[in-house]
């Protein structure tokens, strides 16, 4: 392996793209040009070797086909929507905007799609244990969710910054069932939930599967990750062309890790007209240092086992990522997004926290939709592409551009909150504490209950 | 095992073989607690009775290590530890003694300085060649053309989980020694030595390692003593870089003389 990616075969990987040269879906890995492998203590080369065997033998049996489709429609509720949406529109300088509804499935965000694909494959593997890490929480919540339903015990390793942050989530993963480990080493977020489950996996790997949560990591995660999103893309492009006839002319995804990018872009991949975008969490602004922006500012390197763009210093040590959104906040990105950003299929660009939350405010008051802080990312996007796009043009709204909405905003409101200045100094939302009454709480609830008790003795 | 040209690691090993006894492997992250303080404890290791000496690199993601490793080495980089130090270190240490020095080390700090520019580095400072973690023979193409380069030695792990296939093709890519995980885990403490460790290291013989060390959970005599029948070489980290935390460069050296007690060097003088 080189330390840059040679010059020579990117262009020859472009220009074979433009002249429909080969295709670029379903890549298998290991490696994506230069990026991915296995960059893994061998302790662990087993179990990922039995991962990749048996989601190979998965993929070819229909009754695991049937499993999973079953799973996707009658409990996460799949087909998610694509809704227009026509009065967000009119801020993208009048490009018609559609959403791919992700925020819609079960635990709202497009985490249930991987997690019950694996999970099917933890049950197959005869594991009786999954692991995960999150950052916003939501794919521990789906972890837990699915662990849940298929009967497997969960621990979920969460940054402890990132329990702070995302303390809602906290509590529905072990209203679920699931333990959350709050991980208090390095930066206290994302990648040191990563460090925490891998040690947990190298330690109890013959009963343990890990569910990694994006399409990043050693081989077979960053294709098995991909390959459980790609329905994102599937649905998308038969609806797209069912409402307008066409193709868009861009699609946009936000980018942490990059699950539900991969997921969507892997239906366009090979539809040249149509323009892919990745936003990435630009943080304070890429100019101050304090962002997550892993291809526009990193440079390629390993980290939790794949090589790919990666923030670092100048000894290889990772730079520690900010971000406003919890599950962007990740210094590297999946192996795949380092390939398309060098043969250029796929524009990289940084969205700041001040775009993403203009563009999550936009969403809430023209569409009723309170997004994901992450989607906003992609969302804000939007807004600038749609503007791009439409530039000159005396019909704008021929321009068709969807957006992953890959999450629901629920679990933000907190963060949101305090964005826009809605709380008092001690952290409550403004004008709700005006009430005279006495509070009704679970501990008066308890009260009753123990005098009932006493009267039943009586 | 390829051995083009002499192995500093294996010639340490040798060493320790022909006076009846196993090697005793010891580990120290550099620039703990300072780069000067982790050169001195790498002496006085050495002249308590390792015949071996690993030096790690911190690295901000070390997903091999427990958590007595992780403490040290956040605390040698809030220090100011830069990666480069590692060579100031391993040049103090291998002027000093006749013990041999390796670099144990995440892949990502050699892949940012370029693998040939680190090698030759390495090789410079009197290094014996890199313990490699996370970097399995299957990614190695770089290293192994610059280890072959700047004769140097790759020492790759193997563990109780490797396949038979995987053990002797990681066996044959490996020279010096191989490092034998001892357990499924990261490093740390343990009460017992598990006994995959011994059938691992009967594994590599087999597949034709004629160098097999244990590491992972070894921490006093009797584990030493216990592994020392069958291995040779028996590795100990994280009890060593917790006698450096809580009493000094002295406390390594009084413990490094009580673990080589259990290698049956004695037995071999006497």
């Amino acid at each position: 392996m080189v330390d840059a990616p040679t010059a020579g075969s990117e262009e020859n990987a472009a220009d074979a793209f433009l002249q429909g040269g080969p295709s670029l879906r379903n890549a298998s890995g290991p490696y994506f040009g230069n990026y991915g492998g296995r960059w893994m203590p061998e302790s662990l080369i087993a179990a990922l070797d039995e991962v990749q065997d048996t989601f190979e033998k998965a993929k070819a049996d229909p009754e695991f086909i049937a499993q999973l489709k079953d799973l996707n429609k009658n409990y996460s509720g799949r087909p998610s929507l694509l809704t227009e949406a026509k009065r967000f529109s009119e801020h993208a300088g009048g490009a018609r905007i559609f959403l791919k509804r992700e925020d819609l499935n079960h635990t709202g965000s497009h985490k249930i799609n991987n997690v019950l694909g694996q999970a099917l494959l933890a049950k197959r593997m005869g594991k009786t244990r999954v692991i995960a890490e999150t950052g916003a929480g939501q794919h521990g919540v789906a972890s837990a969710t699915a662990a849940a339903l298929l009967g497997l015990e969960c621990v979920v390793y969460m940054g402890a910054e990132d329990c702070r942050r995302q303390a809602l989530n906290v509590a529905r993963m072990q209203l679920l069932g699931a333990t959350v480990v709050p991980v208090t080493n390095g930066s206290q977020t994302l990648k040191d939930a990563i460090n925490d489950a891998l040690r947990d996996w190298v330690s109890n790997v013959e009963h343990t599967h890990y569910l990694l949560g994006t399409a990043a990591g050693a081989h077979p995660f960053p294709a098995m990750v991909r390959y459980f999103h790609e329905v994102i893309g599937e649905e998308a492009r038969g609806q797209i062309l069912d409402q307008t006839g066409k193709l868009p002319d861009a699609i946009c995804a936000c980018i942490g890790g990059g699950s539900n990018a991969i997921g969507l872009f892997h239906a366009f991949l090979d539809d040249a007209s149509v323009k892919i975008y990745g936003f990435e969490a630009g943080g304070e602004g890429v100019e101050t240092g304090r962002h997550a922006a892993a291809i526009s500012l990193g440079r390629p390197g390993v980290l939790h086992g794949a090589r790919s763009y990666l923030m670092q210093d100048e000894d290889g040590q990772t730079i520690e990522s900010h971000s406003i959104s919890a599950g962007l906040d990740y210094p590297s990105v999946g192996p795949e997004h380092s390939y398309l950003a060098d043969i250029g299929r796929v524009t990289y660009e940084a969205v700041t926290d001040t775009e993403a939350m203009d563009a999550f405010s936009l969403l809430c008051r023209t569409e009723g939709i309170i997004p994901a802080i992450e989607s906003s990312h992609a969302l804000a996007g939007a807004i600038k592409i749609g503007k791009r796009l439409t530039e000159g043009k005396e019909t704008p709204s021929d321009v068709t551009v969807i957006v992953n909405l890959s999450g629901r905003g629920d679990k933000d409101v907190e963060t949101a909150a305090a964005w826009f200045n809605m709380l008092d100094e001690e952290g409550h939302v403004k004008g709700t504490t005006l009430s005279t009454r006495k509070p009704k709480g679970p501990a008066e609830r308890t009260a009753e209950a123990a005098v009932d008790v006493n009267e039943d003795q009586n | 095992m390829t051995e083009e040209f002499a192995s500093k690691s294996a010639a340490a090993i040798d060493r320790a073989k022909a006076e009846g006894r196993s090697a005793l492997v010891g580990y120290l992250p550099a620039g703990y607690p300072t780069v000067k303080e982790s050169i001195e404890a790498g002496i006085a290791l050495a002249r308590n009775g390792a015949d071996l000496i690993e030096i790690g690199i911190p690295y901000s993601d070390p997903v091999m290590d427990g958590p007595v490793i992780q403490a040290a080495t956040t605390e040698a980089i809030a220090n100011g530890f830069r990666v480069a130090n590692v060579f100031d270190v391993v040049a103090g240490i291998t002027a000093a003694t006749d013990a041999a020095v390796l670099v144990m080390t995440y892949w990502n700090p050699v892949m940012r300085m370029g693998v040939d520019e680190f090698s030759r580095r390495l090789a410079e400072a009197g290094g014996a060649g890199l313990i490699t973690p996370d970097l399995i023979p299957d990614e190695a193409a770089e290293w192994f053309e610059a280890s072959d380069k700047y004769g140097l030695d790759r020492v790759f792990l193997v563990a109780p989980s490797s396949t038979p296939e995987r053990l002797d093709m990681t066996v044959k890519a490996s020279r010096g020694f191989v490092y034998a995980v001892s357990i499924m885990g990261v490093t740390g403490t343990r009460q017992s030595v598990s006994s995959s460790a011994e059938e691992v290291v009967a594994r590599a013989h087999g597949a034709g390692a004629e160098r097999v060390c244990v590491g992972l959970g070894v921490s006093n005599p009797d584990h030493v003593r216990e592994i020392a029948a069958y291995a040779d070489g028996v590795i100990v980290g994280t009890a060593l870089v917790a006698a450096l935390r809580d009493g000094g460069v002295d406390a390594v050296g009084q413990l490094t003389k009580n673990l080589s007690a259990g290698l049956g060097r004695a037995a071999a003088e006497a």
